[in-house]
């Protein structure tokens, strides 16, 4: 370059950063609310922070921990997998299968869960009655404890089916995202149906799947509460068992709370990585970033990032003929 | 005189009340290459699909490798294959698609290896090292690693027709594999095609690419409203055609 630099291409000689001046009052505003909340509530009496000190940890609510995350477990899994089911019934040629699966998502979401949870809880009294063919009578309860179906079994499956109705849906909507295209490519290698479902199609409707099944698995976390009327103890009953008892309601409604707060952190980390997992590939950063791994396991001719890194760069100029032309088989 | 890798006789083709496919009869000897041309909505890839079975034909039959397509004769019934059987014929045949239709969720390694592996049950290492070689074949053995997103239109097609051929099949069926392409892209996915071909692959083309057609086929085929309006050498059929809609057609492509 041989011309004089004008004063605007000289080299300057700071950056100065645009200062957001609009962002750090914002920010400022937020965290004094924030503050000023948190402050009352720690000295307000009324909140009881010794009492909820001395809940949190306590036996029962632990239990009641416990129970809660069994049956929002369990609850998931069925609601997962029979979804699953579901949804591929309804996706299904046949029209009796497509059919059947309509009528169970449209029965489960259109009855209420309470209405649900009681059914089960009574029919569990009910099967055995039948079985042993006796009268029906006040004495039902009594075979409530022998029976298979107690009041555990009646709040998964309670949960478990009706979560199934709306998974189907979920997983329905994901199916139906992946692109004809791919079911056509899966088949043009040979996969049958089964195989195309489960490693061509299933894999990529994740993307979409995963998102409303966190919140379905946290709403879960929340509706287990219902199990109550069937007499079966999770955390919020067993908060409810001792304040009911000691009158401290807020503090143990607190403790709950704080129980509900962290399991649901837990969950949103576990959904945040599953997230990145069955993203791979749709997004071209945090593919970079797994290509690095696998690349590293499965060779070491580096050659999976440094490409990746570099493709503007060479997509275009890559029509290297091709090595050797021997017949492929 | 030798078997003929594919062979269709009347094969006809409707979608509802619309003819797709009128009574197309055409034979591909092994180690042919053969290109199928025609105007838009003539019944070219719909002709391709009926050849993996990807659509059921209504008429006629067909055979690839002496195999019929679709059922076995028992007696004088045809009886329809089951879905596993029509899979394990798909096996043998290698179709590559307009759109690509990668795998999206796997690297252009995992996209070649996915069949051998699932399909074929080869063992994982064994797929990898062929798939390796496969992808150096057509060029691409520094993106391996890469995920489809991650690769120009060219790439993509090369490591889809990687893909076909990690299936070793007998038969390649190509659906216009150079028109979702960038101008620039198309010279590096008809070199792959060309090589191919030189290696002894049986390959039916749909393409609107004369010049591959003319250099590359052995045959080509002119496909009009579902019906096979002529067949030849290229020479003959791209440059001296018997037929009115031939001739039509190629002054308006060429
Ligand atoms: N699944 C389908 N249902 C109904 N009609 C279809 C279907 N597939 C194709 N057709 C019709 O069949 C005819 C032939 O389609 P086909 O895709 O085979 O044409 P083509 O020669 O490949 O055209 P192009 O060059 O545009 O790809 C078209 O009229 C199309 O609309
Ligand atoms: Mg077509």
């Amino acid at each position: 370059m041989s011309a004089v630099l004008t004063r605007e291409e000289a080299e300057p000689a700071q950056v100065v950063p645009s200062r957001h001046t609009g962002r750090w009052i914002t920010a400022t505003v937020v965290l004094v609310l924030v503050a000023l909340l948190l402050y009352s509530m720690a000295t307000n009496e009324r909140f009881q922070w010794d009492v909820v000190g001395k809940y949190l940890f306590a036996d029962p609510i632990l239990m009641g921990v416990l129970n809660t995350l069994i049956l929002t477990v369990l609850a998931m899994i069925i609601g997962i997998t029979l979804g699953i089911v579901v949804a591929v019934g309804r996706l299904s040629d046949n029209f009796i299968v497509s059919k059947a699966a309509w009528f169970y998502a449209w029965f489960f979401r259109g009855t209420p869960l309470l209405v649900q949870l009681l059914f089960w809880f009574f029919l569990s009294a009910l099967v055995p009655r039948i079985a042993l063919g006796v009268p029906l009578g006040p004495e039902l309860l009594s075979f409530d404890t022998n029976s298979l179906i107690t009041p555990f079994m009646a709040a998964m499956l309670g949960l478990g089916l009706n979560e199934a109705a709306y998974m189907s849906e979920i997983v329905r909507s994901g199916i139906s995202s992946v692109t004809p295209g791919q079911t056509e490519a899966a088949k043009s290698i040979g996969m049958t149906r089964l195989q195309t479902m489960r490693r061509v199609v299933l894999p990529q409707a994740m993307r979409i799947i995963i998102p409303p099944t966190g919140n379905e698995t946290i709403g879960m976390l929340k509706q287990t509460s219902l199990v109550l009327v069937i007499g079966y103890s999770e955390l919020l009953t067993s908060a409810s068992l001792i304040y009911s008892r000691t009158y401290q309601t807020i503090p143990l409604l607190i403790v709950a709370a704080l129980w509900y707060l962290f399991i649901t952190a837990v969950l949103s980390v576990a959904q945040y990585f599953l997230e990145r997992r069955y993203g791979r590939g749709f997004s071209p950063l945090s593919a970079i970033r797994v290509d690095k791994d696998k690349a590293d396991k499965i060779d070491n001719d580096a050659s999976g990032p440094a490409a990746a890194a570099n493709r503007q760069a060479s997509g275009i100029t890559t029509s290297a003929p091709p090595a050797n032309t021997e017949s492929p088989s | 005189m030798k078997k003929p890798m594919l062979k269709a006789s009347a094969v006809c083709k409707s979608f509802g009340a619309v003819e797709v496919l009128r009574a197309i009869s055409l034979e591909v000897a092994a180690g042919e290459v053969a290109c199928l041309i025609g105007p838009s909505g003539s019944g070219k890839s719909t002709f391709l699909r009926c050849i993996n079975h990807l659509e059921k034909i209504d008429g006629g039959q067909m055979w690839v490798d002496g195999d019929r397509v679709g059922y076995r004769l028992v007696g004088n019934k045809l009886h329809e294959l089951k879905e596993r059987e029509i899979a394990l014929r798909r096996a043998s045949i290698g179709m590559v698609f307009q759109q690509f239709n990668l795998f999206p969720h796997r690297t252009a390694l995992e996209n070649v290896t996915e069949g051998p592996i699932i399909v074929k049950g080869v063992r994982r290492q064994q797929a990898v090292e062929e798939g390796r070689a496969l992808l150096e074949r057509v060029g691409l053995g520094n993106k391996m690693h890469n995920y489809p997103s991650q690769l120009s239109g060219g790439q993509q097609q090369r490591v889809a027709i990687a893909r076909a051929l990690a299936m070793k099949p007998e038969l390649m069926l190509f659906d216009e594999p150079t028109s979702a392409l960038d101008p620039e892209l198309v010279g590096e996915v008809l070199d792959v095609m060309k090589d191919l071909a030189e290696s002894g692959m049986t390959m039916v083309v749909v393409t609107h690419e004369m010049g591959f057609a003319r250099e590359v086929a052995d045959t080509v085929h002119f496909l009009s409203e579902g019906v096979l309006v002529e067949s030849g050498a290229p020479s003959k059929v791209l440059s001296n055609p018997d037929h009115a809609r031939t001739q039509s057609f190629l002054a308006k492509v060429l």
